[in-house]
């Protein structure tokens, strides 16, 4: 057989093309519904490790309804019905302007304590980057943060996801004293104020996407959640005469 | 002409799995003719992921498996592939063999294809294993293709991890993550040491592998050129 032939190189090409394809694609369609439910998992897991509840994938989903007692939908302060928030993609969400976004909103209870939980998304150097910061009562002091990314370099940007740098956010606030939203400034080296934290040495536009995400993705919630929260002390107010115990 | 064959035939089946000529298949790669240090393939990997051992070591295997596997391939199918065509269908298998590793990964072990999903593209730019397949296992039975994939890829391991040993000790402190550095050492803690920032950066890693080509040519004198 001359392996040199025209015909046969066309007929080798076009065989070979046909086997690859169906070898990928069956590949492809038959590990979907596992690498689909890791993502899920994951993002479950993502959301408990934002509000300090530390637990491997195949555990999430067991827990996730224990910490995780509501799940909303906000649209420019106004709570939006009949979206589910866990499906909502927050990539095509975050090309609009904060005011137009559904953003997701998670409200979780640990130890008897509420706390918000704020999905973000934003950019790296080299792809996205994502995480999740969780916020007590008092819709400015930081609960818990993670972050991770699709590709940043390892060593350098990618530390984000470490906890020598989620750590870092823990008790810093994202309110100044008047209420008024000031958001995480990520600084080179001396981070001393409540709004500051220290970036990453050489994955400084990194760090930069880390701050610039918090400032974009946190005003879809701001408003929203300070009347949530005068709404529901107003409202625990009334139904418990003892104002201590709402006021912790 | 038909007794020549039938004794080269015997001689070829005769040969152990494990002869001299197949183990060099192995060894050679690690030293003499190593596919970074002295072919110079695979250089832009070997820059790109040695700031620390994980990610090197993901890589490393990653490229066994890749190289070992395509070699293997591309050997069964020798006779059959259309010589003009043949660089192309040598990427086709690269590039499905990454395809569906990381697709398999995914499914079954994800954290490892977080780890790995900067790299798939790497691995199908990565020229040994294109330079493998082209020079070798073109040419040669799967068994010693085969061989010859474990040695290429252990003699591309072997260097990427002594460059990510040395990035991430000097440049963090750090082996597979675990700081080494006592942290009373620091200046920040009140010490004399401070790590070497520049280790983390590209340009460090070109020079440990220079220094590496030198220690190894001073070693090994055969490697010397002439002039």
């Amino acid at each position: 057989m001359d392996v040199n032939k025209n015909s046969y190189t066309f007929t080798f090409a076009a065989v070979m093309v046909v086997v690859v394809a169906a070898v990928l694609s069956f590949a492809a369609t038959s590990l979907k519904d596992r690498q689909d439910n890791n993502v899920r998992l994951e993002k479950m897991q993502n959301i408990l490790e934002s509000i300090n509840v530390e637990i491997d994938r195949e555990g999430a989903e067991g827990v996730y309804k224990d910490y995780i007692k509501q799940e909303l939908v906000v649209n420019n302060s106004q709570p939006v019905l009949g979206l589910e928030a866990f499906d909502i993609e927050l990539s095509k969400e975050v090309i609009k302007t904060p005011e137009e976004r559904n953003a997701p909103l998670y409200i979780a209870e640990k130890d008897g304590e509420t706390y918000f939980i704020l999905p973000l998304r934003g950019k790296g150097l080299w792809g996205p980057i994502w995480g999740y910061i969780s916020l007590k009562k008092n819709v400015s002091t930081i609960f818990g943060a993670t972050f991770d990314h699709k590709s940043e370099t390892p060593g350098l940007g990618a530390e984000i996801n470490t906890e020598v740098f989620t750590s870092l956010f823990p008790a810093k606030e994202v309110l100044d004293n008047s209420g008024a939203f000031t958001g995480i400034t990520v600084m080179k080296g001396n981070a001393e104020g409540p709004h500051e934290v220290n970036g990453i040495s050489g994955g400084t536009i990194t760090s930069v996407g880390v701050q610039d995400m918090i400032q974009d993705c946190m005003k879809s919630y701001i408003p929203f959640l300070k009347s949530y929260e005068a709404s529901n002390t107003a409202s625990m107010r009334s139904e418990n005469s003892n104002p201590i115990a709402s006021n912790d | 002409m038909a007794e020549v064959q039938e004794i080269k035939k015997q001689a070829r089946e005769r040969e152990a799995l494990f002869s001299k000529k197949n183990r060099k298949l192995i060894t050679d790669p690690l030293d003499d003719s190593n596919p970074i240090t002295v072919q110079v393939l695979g250089i832009c990997s070997a820059l790109a992921i040695t700031v620390k051992l994980y990610p090197a070591l993901v890589m490393s295997v990653s490229v066994l498996f890749v190289l070992a596997v395509g070699n293997v391939i591309i050997s069964l199918m020798r006779n059959y592939i259309p010589n003009r065509i043949r660089i192309i269908v040598q990427l086709v298998v690269v590039a499905s063999l990454v395809i569906l590793v990381d697709q398999v990964l995914k499914a079954f072990v994800y954290d490892v294809s977080k780890e790995l999903s900067v790299f798939v593209g790497l691995i199908i730019t990565n020229c040994i294993i294109m330079g493998r397949f082209e020079a070798f296992a073109l040419a040669n039975s799967p068994w010693k293709s085969f061989l010859d994939g474990l040695g290429n890829a252990f003699g591309y391991a072997w260097i990427l991890l002594a460059v990510a040993f040395f990035r991430e000790l000097l440049g963090s402190g750090q082996l597979f993550g675990y700081q080494v550095v006592p942290r009373s050492w620091y200046l920040t803690e009140g010490g004399v040491y401070s790590d070497n920032g520049l280790m983390l950066l590209p340009p460090m890693a070109l020079i440990t592998v220079g220094i590496i080509i030198w220690v190894q040519r001073s070693k090994n004198t055969a490697l010397i050129e002439e002039d």
